[in-house]
């Protein structure tokens, strides 16, 4: 039961997410929303994977938890940058 | 119960992100939302049961394809061009009449589930019933994606990796001698 309403919790946060990345006035406000429904995303599956017992599924809301912090370190450095092979360093 | 929630509400957050998609004018949003709707249908996957799907959907789809996404609008411009005024009446028609001919195509398709269609018939069985002590994979999908259909997907592997190759000899090579000259300057 318990699990149920935190499941719709989490369904809510992201809806609120995801309108702050269609408004989003700014495009940190966007980044920072994408960010937010992934790490969302990844507390709906491992809540899912409790809830209905397919314990296996939680190796999938692990890979989220990587690749949206890879995801998020490229759009940065590109927003920073302009492009991917500027090592950071210089200018 | 919930899981019917779930799919429901994640099927409208799919639709709300395709409209908003179509909306956007900033290529760069355009991308973060991609990867938004990549995320949505990985997790509809994972809902499904579909764990293998969901794992390449959430490495492929949501990772790797919005960095390449990105590291492409790096080297263009951030804003779509101007839409062309006039309606383009002949591709409508072209890809109307290709719809429609899909369309029709769908009525000789045995329905969804029909258990005389060929795929139930010929070699679903065997992998149901041997699937496991074949492959030892818990999930029949995963016996058939990673172990009956191996060949297959190294064959794929292989075409990808080519293509990146050629991908690299014809675009990486201007770009890393361009990159010398300025040093050199």
């Amino acid at each position: 039961m318990i699990l149920a309403v935190a499941a719709i919790a989490i369904l809510v946060t992201i809806a609120l997410a995801l309108a702050r990345a269609f408004m989003g006035p700014t495009l940190y406000d966007r980044i920072l929303a994408v960010n937010m429904v992934g790490t969302k995303t990844v507390l709906l599956i491992a809540v899912l994977a409790v809830l209905s017992g397919r314990t296996e599924i939680i190796d999938i809301a692990l890979i989220y938890a990587l690749i949206n912090f890879i995801g998020v370190v490229a759009v940065l450095k590109l927003v920073e940058h302009g492009n991917f092979y500027a090592s950071g360093e210089e200018d | 119960m919930i899981d019917t929630l779930i799919d429901i509400t994640l099927l409208a957050f799919l639709v709300f992100t395709a409209v908003a998609i179509i909306r956007m004018r900033n290529l760069f949003v355009i991308i973060m939302l991609f990867s938004l709707y990549s995320l949505f249908s990985a997790g509809l996957f994972a809902v499904m049961d579909a764990a293998d799907v969901a794992f390449t959907e959430a490495a492929v789809g949501a990772g790797i394809s919005t960095v390449l996404m990105l590291g492409t609008l790096a080297l263009t411009k951030n804003h779509e061009e101007k839409p062309p005024s006039h309606l383009a009446r002949l591709p409508l028609l072209v890809v109307l009449v290709t719809g429609g001919a899909l369309v029709y195509g769908t009525y000789d398709i045995p329905s969804f589930g029909d258990p005389a269609s060929p795929a139930q018939t010929h070699v679903g069985p065997y992998y149901i019933q041997h699937g496991k002590e074949d492959t030892s994979a818990p999930n029949i999908v995963t016996a058939v994606l990673a172990s009956y259909r191996g060949y297959d997907t190294l064959g794929e592997v292989t075409v990808i990796f080519t293509a990146g190759i050629g991908v690299m000899l014809l675009i990486g090579g201007r770009l890393m001698r361009k990159q010398k000259r300025k040093d050199q300057r």
